[in-house]
């Protein structure tokens, strides 16, 4: 640019190194700026009325390239009439030249970063829609359950023999169940009285499946029944404290739940048996319950709410639902 | 002909006692409800046949066959397992997938009927691909006299060869497992064991050094007091191992 500056002002009375001089500041301030301009505009970007900040933006920019050529130009040639009355009649011209150059740039560098932004904001979505996907599967195929319905249709067709009449019993319940996993909305909160009606639905079926192997004791304080807790949060570990003392030792298994008011806190305590010397070493919290713990990390922001401990060859799960902040849900 | 029907829940037992009912020539000498029960009922009634349940108490179905000397014929009744299905596979001793038709049921029973005394192999052949699956390998069942003792597999100091067995070493003492010693290496791979010497497999967990002993060898020395050789080979897999 500041080659054709030189030839357009060659016609110009002036000396050589003034035409040299004039376009090299000119056009090196013009660089100077442009770049600064670009950079800005990398790491921000106008949100709205993008096309009036454009020209703001290059009107205020040209004013001050402008401003800053003359001062130094002057400084420069200050003893140089002629050059001093060139440079004022050529003042609008450059103006003008300049606002375009910096109205292109800043339209550009926009455009380009806009782009660019989008681009990564596709590629966000993208990926957050696939983790979506990937939770809701995994969601699904823990609700299916596919071991215990197996099991439970097996239960099912053995009774149907046999006991027809309670073989279709369980087949409500079972349904029942199932109607459960699927209706239930991991975000909803439910009283305590309907989650437990969900257990003892669960417990049922379980025992039609383990005869008197399985025992259960349920006990919940009354001023526990009407407090919240997520919904489907308790049949799991519930669940899980069957597995556990079902597959690790043998006889019966004696499954403690225990519900009641502490402070301003719902605790639930399960408890089943197990044997010390040959339970697998902790993972974590281990024995299936780290998905319960990140469902109350993601509710409550905390990793304590779960506890988990061993007294003698008893193995106790502890779960806190803070209750006060649930009004808002 | 006797058979043992071992499952822990007692509806999925009634339901093969049901179908076998048609079997005049079929008696079921035990039902059991977990694989110590079903141990000690192989032993002391030696049938031709058992049904068994995979996932059971304390030690799964494999579990329990690994610890018999020369099991009977097995048709295996599973409700879920991508594991246990994969085992299957390729060896044809039959499996039943709960809930199973009386049709399905008589299928397998043709099918034990027509192709009897195949047996012991065709168990072995099964164990041999269930002990691949990674249910089973964060633990090793062994028998202690007439008890059953699981190790946790990160219990076990090292491995020694010992002839047809292995010798595995924990804090109280040594037991004997009928295996290889390549199987052992190849499971317990994942778990930072390493074989060091054609006789030993160690776990690198425990070693506090390892010393230049003669030319090519060296010797390790357990946080346990145990010294174990480390032949030239087995040196270059332990460096491979711990990044030396």
């Amino acid at each position: 640019m500041s080659i054709i500056h030189l030839y357009i002002i060659m016609d110009e009375k002036l000396s050589m190194s003034e035409k040299i001089t004039d376009s090299i500041i000119n056009y090196g301030l013009l660089a100077c700026i442009s770049i600064l301009i670009t950079n800005n505009m990398r790491y921000y970007l106008p949100r709205s009325e993008k096309y009036f900040y454009v020209l703001i933006i290059s009107v205020a920019v040209t004013g001050i390239w402008l401003w800053v050529t003359k001062i130094t130009l002057d400084f420069i040639f200050r003893n140089d009439i002629n050059y001093i009355k060139y440079q004022y009649n050529t003042l609008g011209i450059r103006f003008g030249i300049s606002l375009f150059s910096f109205g292109c740039l800043t339209m550009i560098s926009l455009l380009w970063y806009t782009q660019e932004e989008q681009k990564r904001m596709n590629e966000h979505t993208e990926e957050a829609k696939q983790m979506a996907k990937d939770a809701e599967l995994y969601k699904l195929r823990q609700q299916l359950q596919p071991h215990f319905l197996f099991n439970s249709l097996n239960s099912i067709s053995a009774l149907t023999g046999t006991q027809p009449e309670k073989a279709r019993h369980m087949i409500f319940q079972l349904s029942e169940f199932l109607r459960g996993t699927l209706k239930k909305d991991e975000k909803q909160w439910n009283t305590l009285e309907e989650e437990m009606q969900y257990l003892e639905l669960y417990l049922e079926i379980e025992k039609v499946r383990f005869g008197h192997r399985l025992q259960t004791n349920i006990f919940c304080d009354e001023d526990a029944v009407l407090l919240q807790l997520p919904s489907m949060l308790l049949q799991p570990v519930v669940e899980n404290a069957i597995k556990f003392g079902l597959y690790d030792t043998t006889g019966e298994v004696l499954i403690k739940v225990e519900a009641k008011k502490e402070d301003d806190s719902l605790k639930v305590v399960v408890e089943n048996p197990f044997d010390p010397e040959t339970a697998q070493p902790l993972k974590g919290t281990g024995f299936g319950l780290a998905s319960i713990q990140r469902r109350l990390f993601l509710l409550f922001a905390r990793q304590d709410l779960l506890k988990t401990q061993k007294e003698d060859s008893r193995f106790i799960t502890t779960i806190l639902i803070p209750q006060k902040n649930n009004q808002s849900i | 002909m006797n058979v043992i029907i071992i499952d822990d829940e007692p509806l999925a037992r009634s339901i093969v006692k049901e179908y076998l009912a048609n079997y005049a020539d079929i008696k079921i000498i035990a039902e059991c409800n977990d694989g110590f029960e079903g141990l000690k009922a192989i032993q002391q009634h030696e049938p031709e046949l058992i049904f068994l349940d995979i996932q059971m108490p304390k030690i799964n179905g494999f579990e329990m066959l690994e610890l018999i000397e020369n099991p009977p014929e097995v048709i295996f009744t599973t409700a879920f397992d991508e594991y246990a299905i994969k085992a299957f596979e390729s060896n044809a001793v039959d499996y039943l997938l709960k809930p199973f038709s009386k049709e399905r049921f008589d299928k397998a029973m043709q099918k034990y009927l027509s192709q009897q005394k195949v047996s012991a192999e065709k168990t072995e052949a099964v164990l041999e691909s269930a002990a691949q699956s990674p249910i089973q390998q964060n633990r090793v069942v062994v028998k202690d006299g007439s008890k059953i003792k699981i190790i946790p597999v990160s219990q076990i100091q090292y491995l020694e060869a010992a002839d047809d067995y292995v010798k595995i070493f924990i804090q109280e003492g040594s037991f004997l497992k009928k295996k290889t010693m390549s199987y052992f290496e190849d499971s317990l791979r994942a778990f930072h064991f390493v074989r060091v010497h054609r006789s030993y497999i160690v776990n690198t967990q425990l070693i506090t050094r390892i010393d230049a002993y003669e030319k090519d060898s060296h010797l390790l020395l357990l946080s346990t007091g145990a010294k174990l050789p480390v032949s030239k080979a087995g040196y270059a897999k332990l460096k491979d191992v711990l990044g030396i």
